[in-house]
C-alpha cells in the first residue's frame, strides 16, 4: 500500500538527489574542484537549480493529483454502483459514500455494511491504491526526466546562479500574495453563502425585522414553521455589550496610559507595564470562563441584593469581561499616541505655568486625540468581533432590549450557535451565519481602515 | 497689555494674587488626576489578579484525585480464558464492593454502593491484567479512582449537609464513605489521569492529553506554513517591492486582516477548506491552515520590522564585495534578522495557541476520546477543551476547566517567556 506520505517523501528523495547529481555534474564539466572557478556559478547552485527544476513539478503534479484525485474516485465509485442506489436523492449517495469511504479508511461506520457496499468499497480501494501507485509513477517519471534534460544542459556557462535567484524571487512574490488570496477568499466565500441566503430571505427584511429566532421546524405545520430572520435584535445586543465594554475600557485604559507615559517613574512602569501586557495575552476563552464562573454570578447576587431582577447571562457581565480585555489595547495604543506628541508643547505648556494635568488634558490630548479616537476605533471593532467572552457569558435569545442587566444575543454567538453542530447546507439558518459574517467582515473592515487613515494621518503630522 | 496690568495693581488685584488664590484648587486637581491615572493601572491589575486568582483557587485541586482501595479478586470464571481483554471487569469490581459490605443488600442500596467507585476502575483493572496475566486467580488491594461527586465531597467543594437535602447523596452513602475512611481506604493522590488521558464524559475520567496533542498537530501545521510563508512575505516587501500601488493594496491587505475578527477567518475555513476542497472535519490540518492565514500578519510585520532593524551598511558591505542581491539577503541581512523574527513567529504562535472560535467553526469542537497520532485524525485543542469543559453542568468540571485553562496559560508562558528571552539574548544595537 503507497500511502501519499510515502509518494512525497519519494519526490523530496529524488529532489535531494537531484541536488547532489547537479552538484557532482557541475564540478565534473569544470574538470575537478580545482578548477571550478571556470564554472558561471559556484557548484552549490548548479545543484540547486537541478533540485528546483526537479522538485517544483513533480510538487506541483502531486498537489493537483492529491485535490482532484477524491473527487474522480468517488464519481467512478459512485457509477459503479447499481442503479437503484445511484437513483437515489443526491444527500443519500453522500451518506452512502461517507460510508464506503469510512469502510475504506478502516473506521466504524454508522449504518451495516450490506453486500453491495462491501463491493463498492474494495471498488473504492482498488481505484485509491490505483491512483497512488500512477501518482508515484507519473511524478517520480517527471522527476527523473527533467533531472537527465538538466543535469545534460548544465555547462561552464550555464547561469546557475541567476536561474536559481529567479525561482526564488517568484516564491518570494508568491508567497507575499497569500495576503491578497486570503482577503479575497473571506470575501468570495462570505459573499457567495450570503447571496444564497439574500435569495431566500429579502436583504430589507434582514437589515430591519425586529424578530429572530432562526430554528426552522422540521414539519411545516409546527410554531416557527418559517423562522424569522430580522437581524435587528443581534446588532441591538452586539452594540449592547460593545458599549459597555468600550465604557469600560475606555477611561480605564486611557487614564493607564496617561499615567503610564507621563506620571510613572522607571522601576513602576517596568513592572506595571509587562503586567498589563499580560492582560492581552490570555486567552479569550479564559476570560470567558472567567466571566461566566465569577463575574455573571456575582453581578446576580449584586442584583438580587439590591432587588433587581438580573438574568444569570447578562449582558452586563459579559461587556464587563470584554471591557476588562480590551483596556490593555486600548491603553497600549493610547501609550504610542501620546508618546508621539512633541516634548516642544508640554515644555511650551510648563513655561507657561500650567501643571502637569493642565499640560495633559489641554495641550497633550487634544494633539493626541485623532491617534487615540483611532486606537479607540480600533478597541471597538475587537469589540464587536470577539467571541468567545459572548459565546460563553452571553445568552442565546434575541431580545431587543437596551436593558443591560437583561439577557441579549450578538452577531458573533449567532454565528458559532448556527454553525456549530448538525447542518445541512442548504437551510437559511446555517446561511444565515454566512450574512452576518459577511456584515461583520464589512463593518469591523471600515471601522479599521477608518481608525488607520486616521492613525496615520495624525503620525505624519509631527514626524 | 501693561497697561492693563497697571490697572489691576492699581485696583490692588495683582497677577499673582489671581494665580494664588486658584493655585490651591489647581494642586488639588492635579493631584486628583494623577491618583485617578494610578487607580486606572491599579484596577487592571486588580483584575488581572482576581482572575489568576479565582482559576487557580478553582483549579489547583485537580492536581489530586480521590482514590479508594478495594480488595480485588480476579475471578478466572468472569475473564475468558485465552483472551484477557475480554472479561466483566466492572463485574469483578462490584464483587469487591459487595464483599466489603456485606450488610448491604438491597438492589437500590448496591447501586448506590457501586455509584461511589468511577465506571473507569473496570478499565483499570483490565489494563493490569493485560499487563500481567499472571493476576488472574489471585487477590489484590487496588487503589481505583473514586467517582467525580465522591471527589468534590472529599475537597470539600461539595457539603455534607446541602447535597444530602439535594439528593446528590443519600445518608447510607456518606456512612460508608466514613467508615472506608475510619479504614484508611480513602486517599488523595496526585491526578495522573488528568495529564495521560483524553477527554471523557466521567469528570474522574477526563483528562487533557488529546487536547494537548491536538494544539501540538495544529500548531505544528500552523508553524511549518506561516513561518516560511512569513518570512518570504517580509523579505519581499522590504527588499525587493517597488513602491507601487500593488505594493500597497498588499501593505493595507495585510494590515487589515491582522484586524479582521477571527471568527470570519472560520468562516472561510469552513467555506472554503471543508466544503470548496473536502478536507476532513475536525482535523488538525484545517485547522492548522486557517490558523496559518490567521498569524501570516503578525508574523509578517514582525519580520519586516526585523528587516527594517539591519543597518544599511550591512547589505552595502555585502554588494560592495560583488555578492548578488539575493547572496546579501539570504546570508547577511536573513541571519541578523532571524532572532527577530523568530520572536514574532513565537508571539504569533503563543496567539494561536490560544485561539478558539474559528476552530469552533471547522468542527474542532467535537467529543473526542482518542488522543490524535496525525494531521488527519479528529482532534481538538486546549482552548476548545477548555470551552466544552466549562459547558458541562457536572461540579468537577469547574475543576478541570480551571485545571485545563492553567495548563494552556503555563504553555502560554513558557513561549512567551522563550520570546522574550531570544529577543533579550539577540537583541543588538547598531
Amino acid at each position: 500500500m503507497i500511502s501519499p506520505t510515502t509518494v512525497l517523501f519519494i519526490l523530496l528523495l529524488l529532489t535531494g538527489t537531484a541536488y547532489y547529481i547537479g552538484l557532482r555534474r557541475s564540478v565534473a564539466v569544470a574538470g575537478g574542484l580545482e578548477h571550478v572557478r571556470k564554472l558561471h556559478s559556484r557548484p552549490p547552485y548548479y545543484g540547486a537549480m537541478t533540485a528546483l527544476w526537479c522538485g517544483i513539478p513533480a510538487l506541483v503534479i502531486f498537489a493537483f493529483w492529491q485535490t482532484f484525485e477524491a473527487d474522480i474516485i468517488t464519481n467512478l465509485v459512485v457509477a459503479g454502483l447499481p442503479n437503484e442506489i445511484r437513483n437515489l436523492p443526491a444527500d443519500q449517495i453522500n451518506l452512502i459514500v461517507n460510508d464506503i469511504r469510512n469502510l475504506a479508511a478502516g473506521n466504524i461506520v454508522s449504518s451495516q455494511a450490506t453486500q453491495v457496499i462491501q463491493e463498492a468499497t474494495s471498488h473504492y480501494s482498488r481505484l485509491q491504491q490505483t491512483s497512488h501507485t500512477a501518482l508515484a509513477v507519473v511524478a517520480g517519471c517527471v522527476c527523473i526526466l527533467v533531472l537527465v534534460i538538466v543535469q545534460h544542459k548544465i555547462s561552464k556557462t550555464t547561469r546557475a546562479r541567476n536561474q536559481v535567484e529567479r525561482i526564488i524571487f517568484w516564491l518570494l512574490v508568491s508567497c507575499s500574495i497569500i495576503a491578497i488570496f486570503t482577503t479575497i477568499g473571506i470575501v468570495l466565500s462570505v459573499l457567495y453563502e450570503a447571496i444564497r441566503f439574500f435569495k431566500a430571505v429579502p436583504v430589507a427584511e434582514f437589515l430591519f425585522g425586529l424578530k429572530w429566532s432562526p430554528q426552522i421546524a422540521i414539519r411545516s405545520d409546527q410554531v416557527g414553521a418559517s423562522g424569522a430572520f430580522g437581524a435587528v435584535p443581534v446588532f441591538t445586543g452586539t452594540l449592547l455589550i460593545s458599549a459597555i465594554a468600550m465604557a469600560v475600557a475606555t477611561p480605564i485604559g486611557l487614564m493607564s496610559a496617561i499615567y503610564m507615559s507621563e506620571y510613572a517613574n522607571k522601576t513602576f512602569r517596568a513592572v506595571a507595564k509587562p503586567l498589563m501586557e499580560i492582560l492581552a495575552g490570555i486567552p479569550t476563552v479564559v476570560y470567558g470562563f472567567f466571566a461566566a464562573l465569577v463575574v455573571a454570578p456575582v453581578i446576580r447576587d449584586a442584583g438580587q441584593w439590591i432587588g433587581l431582577d438580573v438574568s444569570s447571562e447578562s449582558a452586563l457581565a459579559a461587556g464587563l469581561v470584554m471591557g476588562i480585555m480590551i483596556i490593555p489595547f486600548v491603553s497600549s495604543l493610547s501609550d504610542d499616541m501620546i508618546n508621539a506628541v512633541p516634548q516642544g508643547l508640554r515644555d511650551g505648556a510648563y513655561a507657561l505655568g500650567a501643571t502637569k494635568s493642565e499640560t495633559i488634558k489641554q495641550v497633550v490630548l487634544p494633539a493626541a486625540l485623532p491617534g487615540i479616537v483611532g486606537s479607540i476605533l480600533l478597541a471597538i471593532s475587537r469589540a464587536i468581533g470577539e467571541t468567545m467572552i459572548v459565546v460563553m457569558a452571553a445568552g442565546l435569545t434575541a431580545n431587543l432590549t437596551l436593558n443591560p442587566l437583561k439577557t441579549v444575543t450578538t452577531v458573533t454567538v449567532q454565528i458559532v450557535t448556527l454553525l456549530v453542530g448538525d447542518q445541512e447546507f442548504d437551510s437559511p439558518k446555517t446561511l444565515a451565519a454566512f450574512a452576518l459574517g459577511l456584515l461583520l467582515f464589512l463593518v469591523t473592515l471600515c471601522l479599521n481602515i477608518i481608525a488607520l487613515v486616521v492613525v496615520r494621518k495624525y503620525r505624519e503630522q509631527y514626524e | 497689555m501693561s497697561s492693563q496690568l497697571s490697572n489691576m495693581s492699581d485696583n490692588g488685584i495683582k497677577p499673582i494674587d489671581i494665580v494664588k488664590k486658584n493655585l490651591a484648587g489647581r494642586r488639588w486637581a492635579e493631584q486628583r488626576f494623577r491618583r485617578m491615572g494610578l487607580a486606572a493601572i491599579l484596577a487592571s491589575l486588580f483584575f488581572l489578579a482576581l482572575l489568576f486568582f479565582s482559576i487557580i483557587g478553582n483549579g489547583y485541586s485537580a492536581l489530586l484525585q480521590t482514590y479508594l482501595k478495594i480488595d480485588v479478586f480476579f475471578d478466572p470464571g468472569k475473564i475468558a480464558k485465552n483472551d484477557p481483554g475480554n472479561g466483566d471487569y466492572p463485574g469483578i469490581v462490584k464483587v469487591s464492593l459487595q464483599k466489603m459490605f456485606p450488610d448491604v443488600t438491597g438492589r437500590r442500596d448496591k447501586r448506590q454502593l457501586y455509584k461511589l467507585i468511577s465506571s473507569g476502575a473496570g478499565f483499570q483493572l483490565r489494563k493490569m491484567v493485560l499487563a500481567d496475566p499472571t493476576l488472574i486467580g489471585h487477590q489484590q488491594s487496588i487503589w481505583v479512582p473514586a467517582d467525580d461527586d465522591v471527589d468534590m465531597l472529599m475537597k470539600g467543594h461539595l457539603s455534607r449537609q446541602e447535597d444530602t437535602q439535594s439528593g446528590r447523596f443519600n445518608r447510607q452513602q456518606l456512612q460508608w464513605l466514613d467508615r472506608l475512611e475510619a479504614e484508611k481506604r480513602i486517599k488523595k493522590k496526585f491526578n495522573t489521569i488528568f495529564f495521560t488521558s483524553g477527554d471523557s464524559r466521567e469528570p474522574e475520567l477526563a483528562g487533557v492529553l488529546g487536547a494537548v496533542a491536538g494544539s501540538f498537530f495544529t500548531l505544528l501545521v500552523t508553524l511549518l506554513l506561516s513561518f516560511p510563508i512569513g518570512v518570504a512575505s517580509a523579505v519581499y516587501l522590504e527588499e525587493f517591492a517597488p513602491k507601487n500601488r500593488w505594493t500597497d493594496l498588499i501593505e493595507v491587505n495585510i494590515n487589515n486582516l491582522a484586524a479582521v475578527p477571527s471568527i470570519v477567518f472560520g468562516l472561510l475555513g469552513l467555506a472554503v477548506f471543508l466544503n470548496f476542497f473536502g478536507l476532513p472535519r475536525s482535523a488538525p490540518l484545517v485547522g492548522g491552515l486557517v490558523l496559518t492565514l490567521m498569524t501570516l500578519p503578525t508574523i509578517i510585520i514582525a519580520g519586516r520590522a526585523a528587516i527594517q532593524a539591519v543597518p544599511p551598511s550591512i547589505r552595502d558591505a555585502a554588494l560592495g564585495v560583488g555578492a548578488s542581491k539575493m547572496q546579501t539577503i539570504m546570508h547577511h541581512v536573513l541571519p541578523l534578522a532571524m532572532p527577530g523574527m523568530l520572536t514574532g513567529a513565537i508571539i504569533g504562535m503563543a496567539r494561536a495557541l490560544g485561539e478558539t472560535a474559528p476552530l469552533l467553526m471547522i468542527g474542532m469542537v467535537a467529543f473526542i476520546v482518542d488522543i490524535p497520532g496525525g494531521f488527519t485524525d479528529p482532534a481538538t485543542v486546549l482552548p476548545v477543551q477548555v470551552y466544552l469543559w466549562a459547558d458541562s453542568p457536572e461540579r468537577a468540571f469547574v475543576e478541570r476547566t480551571s485545571a485545563a485553562t492553567l495548563v494552556l496559560l503555563v504553555f502560554l508562558f513558557a513561549m512567551n517567556g522563550l520570546a522574550v528571552y531570544l529577543r533579550k539574548r539577540f537583541e543588538r544595537r547598531w
